[in-house]
């Protein structure tokens, strides 16, 4: 028999991946079952909360506690002080999340109070004294690369330029990607447009707040439930911050409501790990919506300067961006990706993208959903955008024209594998949104988006229960449906009913180290794990089937679930299921289970087209979403509906952040919309259906075909709104969110 | 000998052009080889890189074997959301 499978074997013909079978967390989730960050409770538990600073730039010269240590009910006060030495790698997190010698934002975390309810750790915030010396601050991104701009860290001396700078700056790094000659390309061109575009930071949204218990003993052992994308990097970097044994600090991750790449990191975890530390208790902390935009990890805000050249059979011959990202106060935006992604859709011999990362007096960005691409792509396909309308041509067609397909040379260096481009666009010119009519002050655009995609560190267990069924333990948080998308690939290969596999996430303490869910990877790789753990599992129960039939192993074959003689020189023997073989497990050896332990590489690349239709009010600047479609690859969908809620989600947050959502900063540094009445994300009356079309070109390195998706779908948003609006308004948009005032701006009303 | 191609703002670190060539059979001999011979590349090697073998990315396996004809890339450590 095959006891060691092919695992890159592609397999192609599917009984359960592609069906849209129940979500297995469903019921859990209407009924109020699901127990996410805030749910939990411990004996003995104090409530932790968090002093904040309301500057943009202070110099901390004293915090005094001793009034709020006296407070009755108070059983631990942390400053900075309570958080020693730690590897480099994590300094920027450990003054991230207490502050050290300065604040850097409106909302840095100063100090924190355990006490026994909520309204005494209140209490003792207001009797805690901070002397603070305010600093001049910059939050804009343009005029914190100014030379006279106040400088925010007196370490900082730019990366990446021929010759490292003698005076310190907000600019953090410069990176440079591309090849060819662009100023030869320009000069080959009919038309050349040049223009300049703003973004605002925005916040991923997501509906639960941080949450967290922390419980740390006097033995030294402590245990974490935490609301995270990420629970064994929260381990990691919380045992790295307090000097703790990894193995003595056992996470728990909760169920997650929205992360988006926002809960890839920590902020109150290592807070409520030292307050419980020192309280000797359990430590629960739970985020207010105000603390999540003021002191969470929002996106970059941009400015971005894009040059692109043109024939007038619509090719381009070159271009030349500039990326401007502020990250916070600490160096790390996601400029390089956006540098990287923003014309990866395009195979083009002259090209070249320089990002710069500043920093400012805003809050650590972190990741959201495809890192720094969203921004760029909306300057690359705003310009491409206007080229085709000056010189009238289809902008489906000259996509096609300028896409990069397979083998071709990535913008940002390698060159491409097996990848969709060209089969999202010619589904797009084939859909029947694209030749609908349009009526008064409606317009149209459409828009192609990239992402790199990856796999990472990840460890699965599958164990074969007495009674035939499957317990699937995985460490990857389950964020957009994994747990069925896991369980489904694990039902396949094993050949049993899906609802036989329950999938889990284990504990830090079951499993060996997982990568965070991020990167559009636990599908691809928690699902490539999944396989192989199966195929593990597969291989022991032939090796228990040749057991009980008393030939040899190699003469025995896994067939829709079942050990089978390979053929009929293996004797005559009834089939035995998966249940006939594990009701003799202990018989025969003992617990059957297959394991797998990875490095997942081979994450093919996903590309988008978006296609949107709007309409704008003249008299009132106000953007309305009519109609939507997304055409994306994804290799091979493995739960459809789970898919196009990627999609879906993408499309809609990508809406959010054309349209309305953006941090608003007062003079003072202070953000002044930090609450959902404010800060508008969109609500169903916002929004049409979003409609789905799912591509499918099989990636390559992976069993079944598999693409990351959950990223790539909000990158083309933002132009694609941009280039309706744009079509409807009769006037080219370069300043998002298009909210209405700035939609009456752009219209010279106001 | 493999030639390795570096993002454009490490040319300055490997001499000024934009890929150079050094012993190695696994990504790990490489960036060793690398940080070894030139200075400005051991810090980029430090903070974390991605590497790319005939186009598929690697974001931390650095024991994967690399050829003469190989295209190699060294990109910025890749995040995501």
């Amino acid at each position: 028999m095959n006891v060691q499978p092919d695992n890159k074997a592609m397999k192609r013909d599917f009984d359960i991946v592609g069906k849209r079978t129940p979500r297995p967390d469903g019921i859990d989730k209407v009924t109020g079952r699901a127990r996410f960050g805030a749910d939990m409770s411990m004996p003995g538990m104090l409530w932790g909360l968090v002093l904040r600073s309301p500057h943009a730039h202070a110099k901390i010269k004293r915090i005094d506690t001793s009034k709020a240590e006296k407070l009755n009910g108070v059983h631990a006060i942390v400053t900075s002080k309570d958080f020693g030495p730690c590897d480099d790698s994590l300094l920027d997190i450990r003054e991230n999340v207490m502050a050290r010698e300065k604040a850097l934002y409106d909302g840095h975390a100063v100090a924190a109070v355990a006490a026994v309810s909520r309204s005494v750790a209140r209490q003792a915030l207001k009797l805690i004294k901070v002397d603070y010396q305010v600093l001049p601050h910059v939050t804009d991104v343009d005029e914190a690369m100014k030379p006279d701009a106040p400088v925010i860290n007196d370490k900082l001396f730019t990366k990446g330029l021929d010759k490292t700078p003698k005076k310190p700056s907000n600019i953090a790094e410069r990176f440079e990607f591309g090849h060819g000659e662009v100023e030869k390309g320009f000069k080959e061109a009919d038309l050349v447009i040049e223009r300049t575009f703003r973004t605002e930071a925005t916040h991923q949204g997501y509906i639960e707040p941080h949450a967290c218990v922390a419980s740390m003993g006097a033995d030294g052992r402590g245990e974490m439930w935490v609301c995270t994308q990420g629970h064994f990097m929260v381990r990691n970097t919380c045992a790295g911050l307090l000097g703790i044994d990894v193995s003595n600090l056992r996470v728990t991750a909760s169920e997650i409501g929205g992360g988006f790449g926002g809960k890839t990191t920590v902020f109150i975890e290592p807070v409520a790990l030292a307050l419980s530390l020192k309280a000797n208790r359990p430590v629960k902390m739970v985020m207010s919506r105000e603390e999540v935009l003021r002191a969470s990890g929002p996106t970059s805000s941009s400015s971005i300067d894009v040059k692109i050249g043109m024939k007038k059979d619509g090719t381009i011959t070159a271009g030349d961006a500039t990326l401007r990202y502020q990250g916070g106060a600490f160096p790390g935006s996601a400029v390089p990706y956006g540098a990287m992604a923003c014309f990866a859709p395009y195979d083009l011999k002259n090209v070249r993208a320089i990002g710069w990362d500043v920093i400012a007096n805003r809050p650590k960005q972190a990741a959201y959903r495809a890192p720094g691409a969203p921004m760029g792509a909306y300057a690359i396909e705003s310009v491409i955008d206007e080229l085709c309308r000056e010189l009238k041509l289809d902008p489906i067609d000259v996509r096609l024209k300028n896409a990069s397909s397979d083998g071709s040379k990535a913008s940002y260096g390698p060159n491409f594998g097996v990848i969709g481009l060209k089969a999202t666009l010619e589904a797009a010119k084939n859909h029947p949104h694209w030749k609908a009519k349009l009526g008064k002050n409606q317009g149209r655009g459409v828009a192609c988006g990239f992402w790199f995609n990856f796999g990472g560190e990840t460890s699965v267990s599958l164990n074969v229960n007495v009674d035939g069924t499957v317990g699937l333990s995985v460490g990857t948080p389950d964020i957009g449906g994994s747990r069925a998308s896991i369980g489904n690939m694990a039902a396949e290969e094993l050949g049993i009913p899906h609802d036989k596999v329950r999938c889990i996430i284990a504990d830090t303490a079951s499993l060996g180290y997982n990568d965070v869910t991020d990167g559009s990877r636990v599908t691809f790789a928690s699902g490539m794990a999944a396989i192989q753990a199966a195929r593990d599992a597969i291989g022991k129960l032939c090796e228990r089937a040749a057991k009980i039939w008393g030939i040899p192993v190699d003469a025995v074959v896994w067939e829709k679930g079942h050990a089978r003689p390979a053929s009929p020189n293996a004797g005559k023997h009834e089939p035995l299921s998966l249940a006939d073989i594990a009701a003799q497990a202990g018989a025969t050896g003992g617990p059957i289970a297959g394991h797998c332990e990875i490095n997942a590489e081979g994450a093919g690349v996903s590309f988008a087209t978006h296609m949107v239709d709007s309409e704008v009010d003249p008299e009132t600047g106000h953007v309305k979403i009519l109609r939507y479609t997304v055409f994306q690859d994804a290799g091979k969908a493995v739960h459809p509906s789970y898919v196009e809620g990627q999609f879906q989600g993408g499309a809609v947050q990508g809406i959010g952040w054309a349209l309305n959502e953006e941090y608003i900063y007062s003079k003072d540094g202070r953000l002044q919309n930090p609450g959902f009445l404010d800060y508008r994300i969109p609500v169903c009356s916002d929004l049409p259906m979003i409609d789905t079309v799912i591509v499918e070109v099989p990636n390559p390195g992976h069993p079944y075909g598999v693409r990351g998706v959950g990223e790539t779908s909000i990158v083309p948003p933002l132009a694609a709104i941009s280039n309706s609006v744009s079509d409807a308004a009769k006037v080219r948009m370069t300043r998002l969110p298009m909210s209405p005032p700035n939609v009456l701006k752009a219209l010279g009303r106001i | 000998m493999v030639r390795v191609q570096v993002w454009g703002s490490l040319k300055p670190a490997i001499g000024g052009d934009d890929s150079v060539e050094v012993e190695g059979e696994t990504i790990n001999d490489l960036l060793k080889a690398l940080s070894e011979q030139y200075p400005g590349m051991a810090e980029a090697v430090r903070r974390g890189v991605s590497v790319t073998v005939n186009g598929e990315m690697y974001a931390n396996a650095v024991m994967v074997p690399v050829k003469p004809d190989d295209e190699v890339f060294i990109l910025p450590k890749l995040v995501g959301g």
